[in-house]
Protein backbone atom coordinates (compact mmCIF):
# COMPACT_ATOMS: atom_id res chain seq x y z
CA UNK A 1 0.00 0.00 0.00
CA UNK A 2 2.53 2.13 0.70
CA UNK A 3 4.78 1.71 -2.45
CA UNK A 4 1.61 2.60 -3.92
CA UNK A 5 1.28 5.90 -2.74
CA UNK A 6 4.89 6.39 -2.95
CA UNK A 7 4.68 6.24 -6.24
CA UNK A 8 1.50 8.18 -6.74
CA UNK A 9 3.64 11.10 -5.02
CA UNK A 10 6.48 10.71 -7.22
CA UNK A 11 4.90 10.65 -10.28
CA UNK A 12 2.24 13.63 -9.77
CA UNK A 13 3.31 15.64 -12.23
CA UNK A 14 2.51 13.19 -14.79
CA UNK A 15 -0.62 11.77 -13.07
CA UNK A 16 -1.96 15.57 -13.00
CA UNK A 17 -1.17 15.50 -16.78
CA UNK A 18 -2.97 12.80 -17.70
CA UNK A 19 -6.42 13.86 -15.75
CA UNK A 20 -5.88 17.34 -17.06
CA UNK A 21 -5.52 15.88 -20.65
CA UNK A 22 -8.96 13.57 -19.88
CA UNK A 23 -11.00 16.57 -19.79
CA UNK A 24 -9.26 18.77 -22.07
CA UNK A 25 -9.40 15.86 -24.65
CA UNK A 26 -13.37 15.62 -23.65
CA UNK A 27 -14.03 19.04 -24.06
CA UNK A 28 -12.14 20.23 -27.04
CA UNK A 29 -14.62 17.45 -29.08
CA UNK A 30 -17.69 17.89 -26.92
CA UNK A 31 -18.94 20.33 -29.79
CA UNK A 32 -18.46 18.73 -33.09
CA UNK A 33 -20.70 18.13 -35.75
CA UNK A 34 -21.21 15.10 -37.04
CA UNK A 35 -20.05 15.99 -40.39
CA UNK A 36 -16.84 16.37 -39.35
CA UNK A 37 -16.84 12.89 -37.19
CA UNK A 38 -14.56 11.03 -39.91
CA UNK A 39 -12.04 13.86 -40.36
CA UNK A 40 -11.64 13.98 -36.81
CA UNK A 41 -11.08 10.80 -36.30
CA UNK A 42 -8.68 10.45 -38.65
CA UNK A 43 -6.96 13.83 -37.27
CA UNK A 44 -6.47 11.90 -34.00
CA UNK A 45 -5.39 8.96 -35.44
CA UNK A 46 -2.44 10.52 -36.81
CA UNK A 47 -2.24 12.45 -33.47
CA UNK A 48 -1.13 9.47 -31.49
CA UNK A 49 1.06 8.73 -34.25
CA UNK A 50 3.12 10.70 -31.58
CA UNK A 51 4.31 7.22 -30.31
CA UNK A 52 7.27 7.79 -33.01
CA UNK A 53 8.37 9.97 -30.79
CA UNK A 54 9.43 6.48 -28.52
CA UNK A 55 10.52 4.58 -31.75
CA UNK A 56 13.10 7.08 -32.20
CA UNK A 57 14.31 6.52 -28.80
CA UNK A 58 14.08 3.41 -28.91
CA UNK A 59 16.22 3.31 -32.09
CA UNK A 60 18.99 5.28 -31.02
CA UNK A 61 20.09 4.34 -27.35
CA UNK A 62 19.93 0.39 -29.10
CA UNK A 63 23.52 -0.80 -29.32
CA UNK A 64 24.98 -0.66 -32.92
CA UNK A 65 25.61 -4.34 -32.43
CA UNK A 66 22.25 -5.45 -31.16
CA UNK A 67 20.36 -6.34 -34.37
CA UNK A 68 16.86 -7.60 -32.49
CA UNK A 69 16.87 -4.05 -31.02
CA UNK A 70 17.86 -2.66 -34.25
CA UNK A 71 15.50 -4.46 -36.17
CA UNK A 72 12.49 -3.98 -34.02
CA UNK A 73 13.50 -0.42 -33.56
CA UNK A 74 13.86 0.11 -37.41
CA UNK A 75 10.29 -1.38 -37.56
CA UNK A 76 8.92 0.84 -34.67
CA UNK A 77 10.06 3.97 -36.48
CA UNK A 78 8.95 2.76 -40.29
CA UNK A 79 5.33 2.06 -38.42
CA UNK A 80 4.88 4.80 -36.46
CA UNK A 81 5.65 6.98 -39.30
CA UNK A 82 3.05 5.82 -42.08
CA UNK A 83 0.82 6.62 -39.33
CA UNK A 84 1.87 9.89 -38.50
CA UNK A 85 2.05 10.67 -42.72
CA UNK A 86 -0.67 8.41 -43.80
CA UNK A 87 -3.13 9.99 -40.92
CA UNK A 88 -2.09 13.70 -41.13
CA UNK A 89 -1.93 13.40 -45.84
CA UNK A 90 -5.49 11.53 -45.33
CA UNK A 91 -7.42 13.68 -43.40
CA UNK A 92 -5.95 16.94 -45.73
CA UNK A 93 -7.45 14.81 -48.62
CA UNK A 94 -10.63 14.81 -46.84
CA UNK A 95 -10.92 18.14 -45.50
CA UNK A 96 -9.68 19.69 -48.78
CA UNK A 97 -13.23 18.87 -50.16
CA UNK A 98 -15.35 20.68 -47.62
CA UNK A 99 -13.41 24.04 -48.79
CA UNK A 100 -16.74 26.31 -48.96
CA UNK A 101 -16.58 27.29 -52.94
CA UNK A 102 -17.93 30.81 -53.84
CA UNK B 1 20.67 24.24 -22.84
CA UNK B 2 19.63 21.49 -25.60
CA UNK B 3 17.29 20.18 -23.10
CA UNK B 4 15.16 23.13 -22.57
CA UNK B 5 14.99 23.51 -26.10
CA UNK B 6 13.52 19.71 -26.16
CA UNK B 7 11.48 20.60 -23.43
CA UNK B 8 9.87 23.64 -25.32
CA UNK B 9 9.77 22.05 -28.76
CA UNK B 10 7.36 19.61 -26.71
CA UNK B 11 5.46 21.96 -25.51
CA UNK B 12 5.11 23.88 -28.61
CA UNK B 13 3.79 20.42 -30.04
CA UNK B 14 1.49 19.83 -26.99
CA UNK B 15 0.02 22.60 -27.65
CA UNK B 16 -0.53 22.30 -31.18
CA UNK B 17 -1.87 18.71 -30.68
CA UNK B 18 -4.67 20.32 -28.17
CA UNK B 19 -5.40 23.56 -30.67
CA UNK B 20 -5.22 21.31 -33.78
CA UNK B 21 -8.24 18.72 -32.36
CA UNK B 22 -10.11 21.92 -31.11
CA UNK B 23 -9.88 23.58 -35.40
CA UNK B 24 -10.71 20.21 -36.44
CA UNK B 25 -14.35 20.33 -35.14
CA UNK B 26 -15.30 23.20 -36.89
CA UNK B 27 -15.67 23.27 -40.37
CA UNK B 28 -14.36 26.22 -41.21
CA UNK B 29 -10.81 26.23 -39.23
CA UNK B 30 -10.85 22.23 -39.30
CA UNK B 31 -7.80 22.17 -42.45
CA UNK B 32 -5.92 24.70 -40.92
CA UNK B 33 -6.03 22.27 -37.49
CA UNK B 34 -5.04 19.16 -39.06
CA UNK B 35 -1.61 21.08 -40.86
CA UNK B 36 -1.11 22.71 -37.45
CA UNK B 37 -0.63 19.28 -35.35
CA UNK B 38 1.34 18.44 -38.34
CA UNK B 39 3.87 20.99 -38.30
CA UNK B 40 3.66 19.97 -34.32
CA UNK B 41 4.12 16.52 -34.70
CA UNK B 42 7.51 17.44 -37.26
CA UNK B 43 9.14 19.99 -34.07
CA UNK B 44 8.51 17.06 -31.82
CA UNK B 45 10.52 14.36 -34.58
CA UNK B 46 12.84 16.85 -34.98
CA UNK B 47 13.69 18.10 -31.84
CA UNK B 48 13.91 14.26 -30.70
CA UNK B 49 16.27 13.44 -33.31
CA UNK B 50 19.17 15.99 -32.53
CA UNK B 51 18.30 17.37 -29.12
CA UNK B 52 17.29 14.28 -27.16
CA UNK B 53 19.94 13.04 -24.67
CA UNK B 54 20.00 9.42 -22.95
CA UNK B 55 19.22 9.62 -19.01
CA UNK B 56 21.45 6.70 -18.28
CA UNK B 57 24.24 7.98 -20.62
CA UNK B 58 24.23 11.08 -20.95
CA UNK B 59 24.63 10.96 -24.70
CA UNK B 60 22.74 12.22 -28.19
CA UNK B 61 21.45 9.57 -29.90
CA UNK B 62 22.72 6.82 -32.21
CA UNK B 63 21.92 5.04 -35.75
CA UNK B 64 20.91 7.74 -37.33
CA UNK B 65 21.37 5.82 -40.44
CA UNK B 66 18.62 3.47 -39.26
CA UNK B 67 16.56 6.43 -38.07
CA UNK B 68 16.72 8.35 -41.23
CA UNK B 69 16.33 5.45 -43.09
CA UNK B 70 12.80 4.42 -41.09
CA UNK B 71 11.41 8.20 -41.35
CA UNK B 72 11.89 8.12 -45.20
CA UNK B 73 10.02 4.57 -46.00
CA UNK B 74 7.78 5.05 -43.69
CA UNK B 75 6.92 8.54 -45.25
CA UNK B 76 6.82 7.15 -48.41
CA UNK B 77 4.21 4.56 -47.63
CA UNK B 78 2.10 7.12 -45.53
CA UNK B 79 1.85 9.16 -48.30
CA UNK B 80 1.52 6.99 -51.51
CA UNK B 81 -1.25 5.27 -49.43
CA UNK B 82 -3.03 8.29 -48.04
CA UNK B 83 -2.77 9.41 -51.64
CA UNK B 84 -3.94 6.83 -53.87
CA UNK B 85 -7.04 5.70 -51.52
CA UNK B 86 -10.27 6.14 -52.48
CA UNK B 87 -12.59 8.26 -50.92
CA UNK B 88 -14.86 5.30 -50.38
CA UNK B 89 -12.28 3.13 -48.83
CA UNK B 90 -11.29 5.84 -46.03
CA UNK B 91 -12.76 3.89 -43.05
CA UNK B 92 -10.09 1.07 -43.58
CA UNK B 93 -7.14 3.40 -44.76
CA UNK B 94 -7.85 5.20 -41.13
CA UNK B 95 -8.13 1.69 -39.72
CA UNK B 96 -5.08 0.16 -41.57
CA UNK B 97 -2.83 3.10 -39.84
CA UNK B 98 -4.51 2.94 -36.48
CA UNK B 99 -3.23 -0.50 -36.70
CA UNK B 100 0.42 0.53 -37.80
CA UNK B 101 0.00 3.01 -34.43
CA UNK B 102 -0.65 0.03 -32.46
CA UNK B 103 2.12 -2.20 -33.61
CA UNK B 104 4.85 0.76 -33.54
CA UNK B 105 3.92 0.96 -29.30
CA UNK B 106 3.70 -2.90 -29.16
CA UNK B 107 7.39 -3.12 -30.57
CA UNK B 108 8.70 -0.15 -28.68
CA UNK B 109 7.64 -2.18 -24.93
CA UNK B 110 9.06 -5.69 -26.92
CA UNK B 111 12.39 -3.47 -27.06
CA UNK B 112 12.50 -1.48 -23.66
CA UNK B 113 11.73 -4.86 -21.92
CA UNK B 114 14.78 -6.69 -23.71
CA UNK B 115 16.93 -3.98 -22.94
CA UNK B 116 15.75 -3.62 -19.37
CA UNK B 117 16.15 -7.57 -18.95
CA UNK B 118 19.17 -7.73 -20.08
CA UNK B 119 21.20 -5.18 -17.20
CA UNK B 120 21.50 -7.82 -14.46
CA UNK B 121 22.97 -5.15 -12.24
CA UNK B 122 20.11 -3.18 -11.65
CA UNK B 123 17.06 -3.62 -9.90
CA UNK B 124 14.36 -3.75 -12.37
CA UNK B 125 11.80 -1.57 -11.55
CA UNK B 126 8.13 -3.03 -11.38
CA UNK B 127 6.57 0.04 -12.02
CA UNK B 128 8.41 0.30 -15.08
CA UNK B 129 7.91 -3.50 -16.26
CA UNK B 130 4.13 -2.24 -15.38
CA UNK B 131 4.22 0.46 -17.82
CA UNK B 132 5.94 -1.86 -20.58
CA UNK B 133 3.75 -4.96 -20.00
CA UNK B 134 0.42 -2.33 -20.23
CA UNK B 135 1.81 -0.99 -23.34
CA UNK B 136 2.60 -4.12 -25.21
CA UNK B 137 -1.05 -6.05 -24.40
CA UNK B 138 -2.93 -2.59 -25.06
CA UNK B 139 -0.73 -1.90 -28.25
CA UNK B 140 -0.75 -5.29 -29.47
CA UNK B 141 -4.65 -5.39 -28.76
CA UNK B 142 -4.99 -2.23 -31.22
CA UNK B 143 -3.09 -3.76 -33.89
CA UNK B 144 -4.92 -7.14 -33.89
CA UNK B 145 -8.16 -5.46 -33.73
CA UNK B 146 -7.69 -2.46 -36.44
CA UNK B 147 -5.98 -5.33 -38.97
CA UNK B 148 -9.28 -7.71 -38.90
CA UNK B 149 -11.36 -4.50 -38.61
CA UNK B 150 -9.47 -3.65 -41.93
CA UNK B 151 -9.93 -6.64 -43.18
CA UNK B 152 -13.71 -6.68 -42.22
CA UNK B 153 -14.77 -3.30 -44.27
CA UNK B 154 -12.92 -4.33 -47.32
CA UNK B 155 -14.78 -7.75 -47.34
CA UNK B 156 -11.08 -10.40 -46.77
CA UNK B 157 -12.31 -11.54 -43.65
CA UNK B 158 -16.24 -12.69 -42.53
CA UNK B 159 -17.62 -12.34 -39.62
CA UNK B 160 -17.61 -14.85 -37.12
CA UNK B 161 -19.02 -16.01 -34.25
CA UNK B 162 -20.00 -18.74 -31.98
CA UNK B 163 -21.37 -19.78 -28.66
CA UNK B 164 -18.94 -18.91 -25.90
CA UNK B 165 -17.22 -16.89 -28.17
CA UNK B 166 -17.66 -14.23 -25.31
CA UNK B 167 -16.07 -16.58 -22.88
CA UNK B 168 -13.43 -17.68 -24.38
CA UNK B 169 -12.51 -14.04 -25.18
CA UNK B 170 -12.97 -13.03 -21.54
CA UNK B 171 -10.49 -16.17 -21.01
CA UNK B 172 -8.06 -15.26 -23.49
CA UNK B 173 -7.99 -11.53 -21.79
CA UNK B 174 -7.53 -13.18 -18.10
CA UNK B 175 -5.42 -15.07 -19.19
CA UNK B 176 -3.05 -12.25 -20.58
CA UNK B 177 -3.68 -9.99 -17.78
CA UNK B 178 -2.60 -12.87 -14.88
CA UNK B 179 0.52 -13.15 -17.31
CA UNK B 180 1.61 -9.53 -16.89
CA UNK B 181 0.74 -8.94 -13.51
CA UNK B 182 2.88 -12.12 -12.75
CA UNK B 183 5.78 -10.80 -15.36
CA UNK B 184 5.58 -7.32 -12.92
CA UNK B 185 6.37 -9.35 -9.89
CA UNK B 186 8.74 -11.63 -11.63
CA UNK B 187 10.32 -9.65 -14.35
CA UNK B 188 13.59 -12.23 -14.92
CA UNK B 189 10.91 -14.91 -16.79
CA UNK B 190 11.03 -12.77 -19.70
CA UNK B 191 10.23 -15.32 -22.17
CA UNK B 192 6.15 -14.65 -20.69
CA UNK B 193 6.71 -11.14 -22.45
CA UNK B 194 6.23 -13.44 -25.94
CA UNK B 195 3.25 -15.32 -24.31
CA UNK B 196 1.49 -12.04 -23.68
CA UNK B 197 1.74 -11.12 -27.13
CA UNK B 198 0.60 -13.92 -28.57
CA UNK B 199 -2.56 -13.43 -26.32
CA UNK B 200 -3.27 -10.19 -26.43
CA UNK B 201 -2.90 -10.42 -30.75
CA UNK B 202 -5.18 -13.19 -30.37
CA UNK B 203 -7.61 -11.72 -27.90
CA UNK B 204 -7.77 -8.43 -30.57
CA UNK B 205 -8.47 -10.96 -33.08
CA UNK B 206 -11.71 -12.39 -31.24
CA UNK B 207 -12.68 -9.22 -30.14
CA UNK B 208 -13.26 -7.89 -33.67
CA UNK B 209 -14.15 -10.92 -35.32
CA UNK B 210 -17.90 -11.30 -34.26
CA UNK B 211 -18.90 -7.66 -34.30
CA UNK B 212 -20.85 -7.00 -37.35
CA UNK B 213 -19.82 -4.71 -40.44
CA UNK B 214 -22.01 -2.23 -39.66
CA UNK B 215 -20.46 -1.45 -35.74
CA UNK B 216 -17.14 -1.23 -37.47
CA UNK B 217 -17.05 2.47 -37.40
CA UNK B 218 -17.65 2.24 -33.56
CA UNK B 219 -14.84 -0.25 -33.37
CA UNK B 220 -12.69 1.21 -35.05
CA UNK B 221 -12.78 4.74 -33.15
CA UNK B 222 -12.25 2.92 -30.00
CA UNK B 223 -9.23 1.18 -31.45
CA UNK B 224 -8.22 4.35 -32.30
CA UNK B 225 -8.33 5.27 -28.60
CA UNK B 226 -6.50 2.17 -27.65
CA UNK B 227 -3.54 3.22 -29.74
CA UNK B 228 -3.76 6.63 -28.13
CA UNK B 229 -3.20 5.13 -24.53
CA UNK B 230 -0.79 2.62 -25.81
CA UNK B 231 1.37 5.84 -26.97
CA UNK B 232 0.71 7.36 -23.28
CA UNK B 233 2.46 4.79 -21.66
CA UNK B 234 5.64 5.34 -24.03
CA UNK B 235 5.21 8.77 -22.44
CA UNK B 236 5.24 7.48 -18.64
CA UNK B 237 8.12 5.28 -19.50
CA UNK B 238 10.59 7.75 -20.93
CA UNK B 239 8.86 10.65 -18.82
CA UNK B 240 7.95 12.38 -22.22
CA UNK B 241 5.21 15.11 -21.85
CA UNK B 242 4.72 15.17 -25.39
CA UNK B 243 3.37 11.27 -26.26
CA UNK B 244 1.89 11.59 -22.63
CA UNK B 245 -0.16 14.90 -23.67
CA UNK B 246 -1.21 13.17 -27.49
CA UNK B 247 -1.72 9.94 -26.32
CA UNK B 248 -4.01 10.89 -23.58
CA UNK B 249 -5.67 13.37 -25.57
CA UNK B 250 -6.16 10.88 -28.15
CA UNK B 251 -7.58 8.58 -25.88
CA UNK B 252 -10.08 10.74 -24.07
CA UNK B 253 -11.24 12.37 -27.41
CA UNK B 254 -11.82 8.91 -29.02
CA UNK B 255 -13.57 7.74 -26.19
CA UNK B 256 -15.87 9.97 -26.03
CA UNK B 257 -16.01 10.10 -30.12
CA UNK B 258 -16.89 5.92 -29.50
CA UNK B 259 -19.60 7.25 -27.27
CA UNK B 260 -21.52 9.79 -29.63
CA UNK B 261 -21.07 7.66 -32.40
CA UNK B 262 -22.94 4.93 -30.36
CA UNK B 263 -25.71 7.40 -29.61
CA UNK B 264 -26.62 8.12 -33.20
CA UNK B 265 -27.20 4.86 -33.38
CA UNK B 266 -28.88 4.65 -29.85
CA UNK B 267 -26.90 1.40 -28.59
CA UNK B 268 -24.97 1.27 -25.83
CA UNK B 269 -21.21 0.30 -26.06
CA UNK B 270 -21.47 -2.72 -23.93
CA UNK B 271 -24.11 -3.86 -26.80
CA UNK B 272 -21.67 -2.79 -29.69
CA UNK B 273 -18.73 -5.05 -28.43
CA UNK B 274 -20.76 -8.16 -26.89
CA UNK B 275 -24.30 -8.09 -28.37
CA UNK B 276 -22.39 -9.06 -31.81
CA UNK B 277 -25.80 -7.23 -33.88
CA UNK B 278 -25.17 -7.72 -37.38
CA UNK B 279 -23.48 -11.52 -36.82
CA UNK B 280 -25.98 -13.99 -35.52
CA UNK B 281 -28.88 -12.18 -35.13
CA UNK B 282 -30.36 -12.48 -38.81
CA UNK B 283 -32.29 -15.84 -38.76
CA UNK B 284 -34.45 -14.43 -35.74
CA UNK B 285 -35.22 -11.36 -37.33
CA UNK B 286 -35.73 -12.24 -41.04
CA UNK B 287 -38.44 -14.35 -39.91
CA UNK B 288 -40.90 -12.06 -38.34
CA UNK B 289 -41.56 -9.14 -41.31
CA UNK B 290 -43.80 -11.07 -43.88
CA UNK B 291 -42.27 -10.97 -47.06
CA UNK B 292 -45.31 -9.01 -49.00
CA UNK B 293 -45.38 -7.38 -52.35
CA UNK B 294 -43.32 -4.82 -54.01
CA UNK B 295 -43.82 -2.48 -56.35
CA UNK B 296 -41.28 -2.06 -59.06
CA UNK B 297 -41.29 0.98 -61.14
CA UNK B 298 -39.30 2.16 -64.59
CA UNK B 299 -36.66 4.56 -65.15
CA UNK B 300 -38.88 6.31 -67.25
CA UNK B 301 -41.48 6.55 -64.77
CA UNK B 302 -38.79 7.58 -62.00
CA UNK B 303 -38.00 10.22 -64.56
CA UNK B 304 -41.37 11.73 -64.86
CA UNK B 305 -42.45 11.63 -61.06
CA UNK B 306 -38.37 13.41 -60.12
CA UNK B 307 -39.09 15.94 -62.82
CA UNK B 308 -42.95 17.25 -61.90
CA UNK B 309 -42.04 17.57 -58.49
CA UNK B 310 -40.91 20.24 -56.10
CA UNK B 311 -38.80 19.11 -53.73
CA UNK B 312 -36.80 16.37 -54.07
CA UNK B 313 -34.91 14.55 -50.67
CA UNK B 314 -31.90 12.20 -51.64
CA UNK B 315 -30.74 9.64 -49.08
CA UNK B 316 -27.49 8.48 -49.65
CA UNK B 317 -26.11 5.33 -48.56
CA UNK B 318 -23.77 3.22 -48.42
CA UNK B 319 -24.42 1.14 -51.79
CA UNK B 320 -24.08 4.71 -53.51
CA UNK B 321 -20.68 5.20 -52.00
CA UNK B 322 -20.00 1.15 -53.21
CA UNK B 323 -21.10 2.42 -56.47
CA UNK B 324 -19.04 5.26 -56.74
CA UNK B 325 -22.02 7.36 -57.94
CA UNK B 326 -21.41 10.06 -55.75
CA UNK B 327 -20.16 12.40 -58.55
CA UNK B 328 -23.60 11.18 -60.76
CA UNK B 329 -25.67 12.11 -58.13
CA UNK B 330 -24.78 15.58 -57.91
CA UNK B 331 -25.33 15.53 -61.74
CA UNK B 332 -28.64 14.26 -60.94
CA UNK B 333 -29.18 17.29 -58.87
CA UNK B 334 -27.75 19.49 -60.96
CA UNK B 335 -30.29 18.76 -63.82
CA UNK B 336 -33.23 18.33 -61.52
CA UNK B 337 -32.28 22.13 -60.04
CA UNK B 338 -31.89 23.67 -63.40
CA UNK B 339 -35.99 22.11 -63.95
CA UNK B 340 -36.50 24.16 -60.95
CA UNK B 341 -36.83 21.21 -58.18
CA UNK B 342 -35.48 21.78 -55.02
CA UNK B 343 -32.87 18.94 -54.13
CA UNK B 344 -31.76 18.21 -51.18
CA UNK B 345 -29.42 15.43 -49.65
CA UNK B 346 -31.09 13.91 -46.10
CA UNK B 347 -27.70 12.37 -44.14
CA UNK B 348 -28.74 9.89 -41.62
CA UNK B 349 -25.23 10.46 -38.86
CA UNK B 350 -24.59 6.73 -39.55
CA UNK B 351 -25.02 6.38 -43.48
CA UNK B 352 -22.22 4.90 -44.97
CA UNK B 353 -20.02 3.16 -42.66
CA UNK B 354 -18.41 6.15 -40.34
CA UNK B 355 -20.20 9.20 -39.30
CA UNK B 356 -19.57 11.93 -41.73
CA UNK B 357 -18.03 9.37 -44.12
CA UNK B 358 -20.94 10.16 -46.79
CA UNK B 359 -20.31 14.18 -46.04
CA UNK B 360 -17.32 13.65 -47.35
CA UNK B 361 -17.95 11.32 -50.05
CA UNK B 362 -20.45 14.09 -51.31
CA UNK B 363 -18.06 16.83 -50.78
CA UNK B 364 -15.52 14.82 -52.87
CA UNK B 365 -18.57 15.30 -55.72
CA UNK B 366 -18.83 19.23 -55.15
CA UNK B 367 -22.29 18.68 -53.30
CA UNK B 368 -22.72 21.81 -52.08
CA UNK B 369 -22.22 21.66 -48.14
CA UNK B 370 -25.50 23.45 -47.22
CA UNK B 371 -27.38 21.07 -49.16
CA UNK B 372 -26.76 18.23 -46.82
CA UNK B 373 -29.09 18.08 -44.16
CA UNK B 374 -28.72 16.20 -40.78
CA UNK B 375 -31.29 14.05 -39.97
CA UNK B 376 -33.29 16.15 -37.29
CA UNK B 377 -33.45 18.99 -40.25
CA UNK B 378 -34.25 16.68 -42.94
CA UNK B 379 -37.29 14.77 -40.43
CA UNK B 380 -38.74 18.13 -40.32
CA UNK B 381 -38.81 18.74 -44.08
CA UNK B 382 -40.37 14.89 -44.95
CA UNK B 383 -43.62 16.53 -44.88
CA UNK B 384 -43.61 18.69 -47.32
CA UNK B 385 -41.03 16.71 -49.70
CA UNK B 386 -42.82 15.41 -52.51
CA UNK B 387 -40.55 12.53 -53.59
CA UNK B 388 -37.55 10.61 -51.48
CA UNK B 389 -34.80 9.24 -53.35
CA UNK B 390 -33.23 6.18 -51.24
CA UNK B 391 -29.92 5.44 -53.15
CA UNK B 392 -28.14 2.29 -51.58
CA UNK B 393 -29.51 3.14 -47.73
CA UNK B 394 -31.37 0.50 -46.04
CA UNK B 395 -30.95 0.22 -42.09
CA UNK B 396 -31.04 4.09 -41.49
CA UNK B 397 -34.95 3.94 -43.04
CA UNK B 398 -36.03 0.70 -41.59
CA UNK B 399 -39.51 1.56 -39.49
CA UNK B 400 -38.91 -1.32 -37.87
CA UNK B 401 -36.26 0.81 -35.28
CA UNK B 402 -39.58 2.82 -34.54
CA UNK B 403 -41.83 -0.20 -34.21
CA UNK B 404 -40.87 -3.49 -33.59
CA UNK B 405 -39.20 -3.61 -30.31
CA UNK B 406 -37.91 -6.61 -31.24
CA UNK B 407 -35.65 -5.76 -34.40
CA UNK B 408 -32.19 -5.08 -33.17
CA UNK B 409 -32.09 -1.82 -34.38
CA UNK B 410 -34.95 -1.05 -32.66
CA UNK B 411 -34.32 2.41 -30.62
CA UNK B 412 -32.26 3.57 -33.34
CA UNK B 413 -33.46 7.08 -34.68
CA UNK B 414 -34.03 6.89 -38.42
CA UNK B 415 -35.55 9.03 -41.17
CA UNK B 416 -38.81 9.24 -41.69
CA UNK B 417 -39.02 8.89 -45.21
CA UNK B 418 -42.40 7.31 -44.88
CA UNK B 419 -43.56 11.27 -44.73
CA UNK B 420 -43.02 11.95 -47.63
CA UNK B 421 -45.42 11.96 -50.76
CA UNK B 422 -43.33 9.09 -52.65
CA UNK B 423 -40.58 7.15 -51.59
CA UNK B 424 -38.58 5.39 -54.33
CA UNK B 425 -35.83 2.94 -53.04
CA UNK B 426 -32.88 1.91 -55.70
CA UNK B 427 -30.91 -1.18 -54.16
CA UNK B 428 -29.56 -4.25 -56.46
CA UNK B 429 -31.78 -6.33 -54.89
CA UNK B 430 -34.40 -7.30 -52.69
CA UNK B 431 -31.40 -8.31 -50.11
CA UNK B 432 -31.40 -7.37 -47.02
CA UNK B 433 -28.91 -4.49 -45.76
CA UNK B 434 -25.99 -4.89 -43.80
CA UNK B 435 -27.48 -5.39 -40.34
CA UNK B 436 -29.28 -8.21 -42.43
CA UNK B 437 -32.82 -7.53 -41.54
CA UNK B 438 -35.76 -7.40 -43.62
CA UNK B 439 -37.21 -3.98 -44.36
CA UNK B 440 -40.78 -3.23 -44.00
CA UNK B 441 -41.10 0.28 -45.75
CA UNK B 442 -39.57 -1.73 -49.25
CA UNK B 443 -43.41 -3.27 -48.82
CA UNK B 444 -45.73 -0.18 -48.14
CA UNK B 445 -48.27 1.13 -51.04
CA UNK B 446 -46.03 4.34 -51.10
CA UNK B 447 -42.89 2.54 -52.29
CA UNK B 448 -41.66 1.84 -55.52
CA UNK B 449 -38.46 0.02 -56.10
CA UNK B 450 -36.08 0.78 -58.50
CA UNK B 451 -33.28 -2.10 -59.00
CA UNK B 452 -29.82 -1.77 -60.52
CA UNK B 453 -26.23 -0.41 -60.00
CA UNK B 454 -26.63 3.21 -58.13
CA UNK B 455 -24.30 4.75 -60.58
CA UNK B 456 -25.53 3.15 -63.83
CA UNK B 457 -29.32 3.99 -62.36
CA UNK B 458 -28.32 7.52 -61.81
CA UNK B 459 -26.90 7.83 -65.27
CA UNK B 460 -29.80 6.59 -67.50
CA UNK B 461 -32.12 8.83 -64.95
CA UNK B 462 -29.82 11.90 -65.85
CA UNK B 463 -29.95 11.21 -69.60
CA UNK B 464 -33.78 10.29 -68.92
CA UNK B 465 -34.32 13.33 -67.39
CA UNK B 466 -32.95 15.49 -69.92
CA UNK B 467 -35.29 14.00 -72.08
CA UNK B 468 -38.23 14.88 -70.68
Amino acid sequence: MEQILNWVTENQQIIYVVVLMIFVGIEVIGRVPSVLHTPLMSGANAIHGVVIIGAIIVMGKADPDNYLALTLGFFAVVLGMVNVVGGFVVTDRMLEMFKKKK
Amino acid sequence: MTQNILTICYLIASITFILGLKMLSNPASARKGNSLAALGMSIAILGTIFLYKNDETGEYLNNYAWIFGGLIIGGIIGTLAAKKVQMTAMPEMVSLFNGMGGACAALISLVEFNHLAAETTVVISHSKVLIIVVGLIIGSVSFAGSMIAWGKLNGRVNDLSFKGQNILNLLVLALALVLGAYLVMQPHHSLLLYGILLLSLLYGVFFVLPIGGADMPVVISLLNSFTGVAAACGGFLYNNKVMLTGGILVGAAGTLLTILMCKAMNRSLKNVLIGSFGGNNTAVSSGTTSQGHFKEISLSDTAMVMSYATKVMIVPGYGLAVAQAQHSCHELEKILTEKGVEVKYAIHPVAGRMPGHMNVLLAEADVNYEKLLEMEQANEEFSTTDVVLILGANDVVNPAAKTDPASPIYGMPILDVELAKTVIVNKRSMKPGYAGIENELFFQPKTSMLFGDAKKVLQDLCAEIKNT
